[in-house]
């Protein structure tokens, strides 16, 4: 077991790990995390993507022990203290982006993650930017559309 | 009086956005395997590495000892007690049923089949103790083209059948009297194209994989699963495994898409009720990706045959369907009945005067197959549609108006079809013309032949698929007559609380379509109440005790309706007690905006909230009248209902690199009366998405081995975002005349029409270097070989998805374009 220090959703965490322990499983089994989730097992689709240290990462390609030290953002720890929306979160919503919302989590951090780095990305930068995140329901359009909406509004 | 009496405007055909989102978008949600209870244990599955081979002996002895291992059970410990996992669907009367194990005992018969069950501490340590099981196989030959398995002398999949043939189901249109003797079309043609479709397999690949957590109590269990039938499973649970079904108490939580493949009960939710029953302890099992996409049901998987006739002016006079249909190595719930749902569907918007539909299902070692999204319809849309555009190249005919010619008009509706439904309303020519106008269609056209003439490397080609399907499974009486296991009706009941709120609860279980949103909008309507103080309930056979469950585009034509009648009950109920306190009579009384007034007397009113008030306090009720104004309504739909549309598909392909890119893609879908627009746009979009999937990216392939090499998304290719264009989806309105609200299904039409639109847009852009068809999914490798070997082959000719065999086309000329 490995001792790691790490910084979850504004919380401090200071635990045992197993060296082999991915972050997410970190996340899910340890923290009680599980809005992140776990939709595949070759790192394809994306649904466990959180941010860390300011980039957002599939979280079953990165061990818990490498976080270590680092500062983790969940898709829970958005959402302010009373309840406001991030802008990616509202604009979901407004634009119907998703439907199960299995793979919303991953989605939305890393519709964030693009947002950051391109603040203005056209509509096929968008879908570029976010094809790491597989979708089965919407299609996509809406989320795109949400990604449009979310960049105006912090633009 | 209250707020709720308030409010101003309809709800129906409002873009509510949704119910659902809050807890979606936060991250609060509960997942199956997001749950836990006190005491869990967790399982991990081992699985057959071989497609068909009898299991000679199995050792768990090391893993038993390892770390955390609570207990191993092979298919020995449950032998006797694990029943089969359930088909509901015997076809025919004499259709093959050989059994389905959920632990296999002797015999595995496809790669992915559970052969033991390790039960442990944490999900780590039962993953790692897998390896400690030693099991040996004897390999038999795999099992894996459906043309020679139906061969006299093929190998048997299951040593207790005599062929590998389950069923055949026929109908003919002279026979059941809808229709003309096919044999004669067939002998009087005077055109007659035929063509052999491969309807290749694809996996439904919802986003959450299955999960299954069970507690067991006394003599039953709580199993929370991550299904699209809690209601089913319940009884099913039961019925299989002889359990009290009083004592079983099933929850779907938050489920993670379905799209037909969280359908069927599995073996994996029977291996976990049995498991946590001996042990007498709570378990959860979830699955891998992999696990999922090689164990979960496959869909799809058909070989078509399909003959259709002609007069030389185009007039359509017969359509002969034979289908060969995968049912891979065991029957599922729904999984025979799936290509016979089809058998409707083939003669499509068409005045087919002859009609025949011969369905074999037939046994291989692979992958079950079920229920995937349209589920019978999109493969006969794909037929009819790929075969009427062969027609039209014969003919020299342009294929939409070969369309027009054959189509049934607006006004012959309602119109019953050569295969013995009645269409209640349509109107094709309205969504095709609005279709082709936002397309462009002549713009197009011309830009085609331009591109032709120049010789352009980027050709264009445009397809249509002009598709009509039946949804809103089911009338009962129709399932009855096709021998399903159950009926098709819905349940609802409606509970006025003493604030003026309302609990709304459904039959039908949800899984990301938006019930919560859709249904409050139809109450706060129907109840004059405002969308915000209606809570939707389901899900849970404790809360929800009755109902059919999601799938079929059944939710809102089925359970909406089941609504619809259970709020007019709660209206009549509350009309007693407003009577008695307007001191009017009930006959006097109009009911709107939620408030009960007297005829012609404006000033005094009793809102549906202060009845549900009244019957609270239960002070002051009419005589024999009972203090509750809550209903419940059980509806069986009279009919199916038939949405239809156009969609029109550009696409441009390099033919250098054989890449086709979609350049515009237009549908103009005819749902009936919209209840929330954005919905309906989402559902259009998604299913959109899996159409197009299957005519460019997806398909399950078998080695010669018979094991899956298509087991992760890296090499099942779902469509990411980058892979699809934006779709432009309108509507026509023309209200189902069958149903109090005219709604339509929507679940569905995306994926039913999409695929024969890209198709048939291919192999328009190809037909001057002579192709004639592509296999699906035209990957640029595939097209690029179309181009490059002329008009020679046939592209059904050879495919590695049937174990490397080639499978024949009808003209033997063996070209080989996979």
């Amino acid at each position: 077991m490995t001792k790691i220090n790490v910084k979850v959703d504004g919380v401090s965490y200071a635990d045992e790990v197993e060296p082999r322990t991915l972050l997410v499983h970190y996340l899910r089994e340890q923290l009680g995390k599980v809005g992140t989730v776990v939709g595949c097992d070759t790192s394809n689709c994306g649904a466990c993507t959180v941010d860390l240290d300011g980039r957002s990462v599939k979280s079953c390609t990165v061990l818990a022990v490498q976080a270590d030290g680092g500062e983790v953002t969940t898709i829970e720890g958005l959402a302010g203290p009373d309840g406001e929306l991030d802008p990616v979160q509202q604009a979901f919503h407004e634009n119907h982006a998703l439907q199960c919302g299995f793979c919303t989590p991953g989605m939305i951090m890393a519709v964030r993650d693009l947002l950051r780095e391109n603040p203005n990305p056209s509509e096929d930068e968008i879908r570029e930017g976010i094809e790491g995140n597989l979708c089965r329901c919407t299609g996509y359009q809406n989320i795109v559309r949400a990604a449009q909406a979310a960049a105006g509004v912090k633009s | 009086m209250t707020a709720v009496d308030e409010r101003p405007e309809a709800e129906i055909g409002k873009a509510r956005r949704r119910k659902e989102d809050a807890h979606l978008i936060t991250g609060r949600t509960r997942w199956t395997d997001n749950l836990s209870v006190p005491g869990m244990l967790h399982l991990a599955m081992l699985r057959s590495p071989m497609a068909h081979a009898t299991i000679t002996s199995i050792d768990p002895t090391d893993a038993r000892s390892r770390p955390g291992v609570v207990a191993v059970f092979t298919g020995a410990d449950f032998k006797d007690v694990q029943g089969n996992v359930p088909c509901a669907w015997p076809v025919t009367p004499d259709m093959v049923n050989p059994g389905a194990p959920s632990l296999a005992v002797d015999q595995v018969n496809f790669a992915g089949e559970c052969v033991a069950v390790v039960v442990a501490r944490s999900k780590a340590e039962a993953q790692d103790a897998l390896e400690g099981i030693d099991i040996e196989y004897e390999p038999l030959p795999p099992v894996l083209d459906m043309d020679q398995a139906v061969k006299d002398g093929a190998t048997l999949v299951h040593p207790n059948t005599e062929s590998n043939r389950s069923y055949t189901w026929v109908f003919e249109s002279g026979a059941a009297g809808t229709g003309a003797p096919i044999d004669d079309a067939l002998r009087d043609a005077e055109v007659t194209v035929s063509r052999r479709f491969v309807q290749q397999r694809l996996i439904p690949a919802f986003m959450e994989p299955r999960a299954v957590m069970v507690e067991p109590s006394g003599e039953g269990v709580t199993v929370w699963s991550a299904t699209q039938i809690p209601h089913i499973l319940r009884v099913m649970l039961a019925l299989t495994l002889g359990l009290p079904e009083h004592k079983v108490r099933v929850i779907a939580p938050d489920v993670g898409g379905g799209f037909g493949g969280k359908i069927p009960v599995t073996p994996e939710e029977i291996i976990s009720v049995l498991v946590a029953r001996r042990l007498n302890k709570p378990v959860k099992y979830t699955e891998s990706r992999s696990e999922s996409l090689m164990a979960a049901h496959h869909g799809r998987d058909q070989l078509q045959d399909i003959t259709i006739t002609a007069t030389r002016d185009g007039t359509v006079t017969g359509l002969d369907v034979h289908l060969l249909a995968d049912m891979g190595a065991y029957l599922r719930l729904v999984g025979p009945g799936v290509p016979i749902l089809g058998a409707f569907m083939y003669n499509a918007i068409y005045k087919i005067p002859a009609y025949r539909f011969v369905c074999e299902g037939i046994f291989t070692t692979k992958t079950p197959t079920d229920a995937y999204r349209g589920a019978g319809r999109p493969e006969a849309t794909f037929a009819i549609e790929r075969i009427m555009d062969e027609l039209a190249v014969e003919l020299g005919m342009d294929p939409m108006e070969l369309r027009r010619k054959n189509w049934i008009k607006h006004e012959e509706f309602p119109f019953t079809t050569v295969a013995g439904l009645t269409y209640d309303s349509g109107n094709y020519e309205a969504a095709t013309d609005k279709a082709l106008e936002l397309i462009g269609w002549n713009d197009l056209r011309a830009e085609q032949q331009e591109r032709r003439d120049s010789n352009d490397p980027v050709q264009l080609g445009l397809g249509i698929s002009t598709f009509t399907e039946m949804c809103g499974l089911a009338p009962s009486r129709v399932l009855g007559s096709l021998s399903y296991g159950a009926g098709g009706w819905e349940h609802a009941a409606i509970r006025m609380l003493p604030t003026g709120k309302v609990e709304v609860v459904t039959g039908a279980s949800p899984h990301g379509q938006g019930h919560e949103t859709a249904f409050a909008q139809i109450v706060a309507d129907k109840l004059g109440v405002a969308f915000e103080d209606v809570e939707l309930i389901h899900g849970d056979t404790a809360s929800s005790h009755k109902g059919l469950d999601t799938y079929g585009s059944r939710s809102l034509a089925v359970g909406g309706i089941a609504i619809v009648n259970a709020a007019d009950k709660v209206i009549e109920k509350a009309r007693k007690i407003a009577a008695h306190l307007l001191e009017a009579n009930e006959a006097d009384l109009e009911f709107s905006g939620g408030k009960f007034r007297v005829a012609g007397s404006p000033g005094s009113e009793v809102g549906i909230a202060d009845a549900a008030l009244a019957v609270f306090a239960a002070h002051n009720l009419p005589d024999g009248v009972e203090p509750s104004i809550d209903a419940e309504a059980t509806y069986d739909p009279e009919n199916f209902s038939f949405p239809h549309g156009t969609h029109l598909c550009a696409v441009e392909i390099d033919t250098e690199t054989g890449m086709t890119k979609i350049r515009k893609y237009v549908c103009v879908d005819d749902v009936g009366t919209p209840i929330n627009p954005l919905i309906i746009e989402g559902q259009v979009h998604g299913g959109l998405a899996q159409g197009i999937a299957q005519a460019l990216f997806e398909e399950a392939v078998y080695d010669d081995a018979g094991n899956l090499t298509t087991g992760t998304f890296v090499d099942y290719t779902l469509p990411s975002a980058a892979d699809l264009p934006s779709f432009t989806t309108e509507r026509t309105e023309t209200p189902s005349t069958t149903n109090p609200l005219g709604v339509k299904g929507v679940g569905e039409a995306g994926t039913i029409a999409s695929t024969p639109a890209v198709v048939n847009a291919i192999v328009d852009a190809l037909r001057p270097f002579g192709v004639n068809d592509i296999r699906m999914p035209a990957t640029p490798e595939r097209v690029w070989r179309a181009i490059h070997g002329g008009g020679k082959h046939r592209a059904a000719g050879g495919t590695t998805a049937y174990g490397g065999a080639s499978t024949s086309t009808s003209d033997g000329d063996g070209g080989d374009l996979q």
